[in-house]
């Protein structure tokens, strides 16, 4: 099998001061995740994992449970209160938390992708759309503003957005197109990794499917790894191979999706999986 | 060089001259200072005028200007208080006779020599204040060089006007690091700055900023590798590049002029023209005839 392109080991946020009980003090069988020693949020701790290139790999759980801590904190957005991640690309291997802050930007830039759930989040509404994805190939160092112009022309395309609408601004489109458009945004860069939070919730279920429809296309199409983070089973059970169940900051079940949403093992799984049928 | 001279008291002298100091030697930061109160508005030239009451000596020639004029209100009140509060400082219009020049808007059109100083009056320092608000954010998107949404802004002018658009406050990077506001000069004036003899130091008074452009530096406008900056051309609608109705020039930054006899165009460098057409033969007769 291919090396990793992302490994994840012992990642743990924290919230607060901390102290040497927060971990014991917390997680599902304390059933809080506010440590009873000092009051410090455990958001996440001890999370362990390894992304494969072309792989889609799905973090399930409610809200609260530390999913988008974990986004956040691999896209460089939070410091890690503790833990590692390694990022290969090519033949170097990066260590995540060690590059300085101009270093993790240009890693961040050129090699990963993020999606968020809201679109004013990753997008911005003052300039057009063209304009949005030029600024992710203008981050990455391209400065022909042809090849920008005939790059985000395809992006676009390819995204289903309409190329002759490609000079309005984000806020004339659908939610649904926005969406698409942030995708696009994303992927200007080729990332060989990509982050999606949330990308479909609050969308009507013909346009998820169709931007679902669209991100195994091309995951197909180009080989990107990506970590899809939803509380929609429907969602993770049409992208995801594996899956990480989270509840109160801690992984409590990961495995083959299939496997998990046919037998769950743990009981917070069966009552999640059970809940939405 | 003595700091018991003139308006500012040494405490200031000293620390604006280390902040000067610490602009040339980081080209293009800009270095926080203690803006002092001034008998003038923030807003109205403070931080030329601190610059260069804290550089000048009772040896010095100043030239004042304000658009390229010696004449306008704001040059003349802000020469009136320097010869007022610095005994032994003279003026003059003259750009070759200067050995400092504090400016608002313009470079003169005379090339600076090394031993001038230019000191620019700046009202808005930061050129990230267009896409970010947040001074912080803005800190460490110079310390990552992280300019990106600065040529976002020339890409959407391409877009919408086939034509970057930005008439003056030109962003450019200096020595390949820092991004500039280069003060609102003209683009006509942006490539003076680069691997220029003279040296530049930008004060703003309001928001407590001194940056610098040292001698031979480079000085580059953003631009796009195949949109290439380029200058006002001053072309009329047949093509033709105007030229100043008193000097003649047709190489120089115009202003232009809604008088009775309609828009007329003329050097925005008093000086210059001036000079220039004392030394016109035209001219010379009609002054002996």
């Amino acid at each position: 099998m291919d090396e990793p392109v992302l490994v994840a080991d012992g990642l743990t946020r924290i919230h607060g001061v901390g102290c040497d009980r927060c971990l014991e003090t917390t997680g599902p069988l304390s059933d809080t995740n506010r440590c009873s020693a000092c009051g410090a949020v455990v958001a996440m701790a001890d999370v362990s994992f390894a992304l494969h290139p072309g792989e889609i790999l799905g973090v399930m759980g409610e809200s609260g449970s530390g999913k988008s801590t974990l986004v956040k904190v691999l896209h460089g957005d939070l410091a890690p209160s503790a833990g590692s991640a390694w990022f290969t690309q090519g033949d170097t291997r990066h260590e995540l938390f060690a590059l300085n802050a101009a270093e993790r930007r240009s890693l961040r830039d050129r090699a990963m992708g993020m999606v968020h759930q809201n679109p004013h989040l990753g997008l911005n509404f003052q300039v057009s759309c063209g304009g949005n994805v030029a600024e992710r190939l203008l981050m990455a160092g391209e400065r022909r503003f042809a090849t920008i112009r005939q790059r985000a022309e395809r992006l676009l395309a390819r995204m289903q957005v309409p190329i002759e609408r490609m000079d309005e601004r984000p806020g004339a489109f659908s939610g649904g197109m926005q969406q698409r458009v942030q995708i696009a945004k994303a992927l200007a860069t080729d990332p060989p990794l990509l982050f999606l939070d949330e990308v479909t919730t609050g969308l009507d279920v013909s346009v998820q499917a169709r931007i679902l429809d669209l991100i195994l296309e091309l995951q197909r199409e180009t080989g990107t790894a990506m970590i899809v983070v939803t509380h929609d089973l429907g969602v993770i059970r049409l992208l995801a191979g594996r899956t990480l169940v989270m509840r109160l900051g801690r992984v409590v079940e990961s495995g083959l999706t299939d496997q998990i949403l046919e037998d769950p093992a743990h009981p917070y799984t069966q009552q999640l999986v059970s809940a939405a049928l | 060089m003595s700091v018991d001279f003139g308006y500012l008291d040494r405490a200031a002298k000293k620390e604006i001259r280390r902040c000067a100091l610490k602009a040339l030697a980081i080209p293009g930061h800009q270095v926080p200072y203690a803006s002092r109160e001034m008998p003038i508005g923030r807003g109205f030239g403070t931080g030329g005028l601190q610059v260069t009451l804290a550089l000048i000596g009772p040896s010095d020639v100043l030239k004042v200007i304000d658009q390229g004029s010696d004449d306008s209100v704001n040059a003349v009140n802000l020469r009136d208080f320097i010869t007022t509060t610095c005994p032994g400082v003279t003026t003059t219009v003259r750009t070759q006779d200067a050995s400092m020049v504090q400016t608002r808007h313009r470079i003169p059109e005379r090339p600076l020599t090394a031993e001038q100083i230019l000191v620019l009056q700046v009202p808005y320092p930061d050129s990230l204040v267009v896409v970010e608000s947040s001074e912080a954010r803005r800190r460490v998107m110079h310390g990552e060089q992280d300019y990106a949404r600065l040529l976002v802004k020339l890409y959407e002018d391409l877009v919408r006007f086939r034509e970057i658009t930005i008439s003056h406050r030109y962003p450019t990077r200096i020595n390949g690091h820092y991004v500039i506001d280069p003060s609102p000069i003209p683009r006509w004036d942006v490539p003076k700055l680069n691997m220029s003899e003279t040296m530049f130091i930008f004060g703003a008074g309001r928001e407590k900023k001194i940056y610098a452009v040292p001698p031979h530096t480079r000085a580059e406008p953003l631009a796009f590798d195949d949109v290439p900056f380029r200058t006002e051309d001053f072309r009329d609608g047949n093509g033709k590049r105007r030229q100043c109705v008193h000097c003649g020039a047709d190489d120089t930054f115009l202003d232009e002029i809604h008088g009775d006899g309609g828009v007329t165009h003329q050097c925005s460098d008093t000086d210059w023209c001036d000079q220039r057409r004392a030394a016109q033969p035209r001219h010379a007769e009609a002054r002996h005839g």
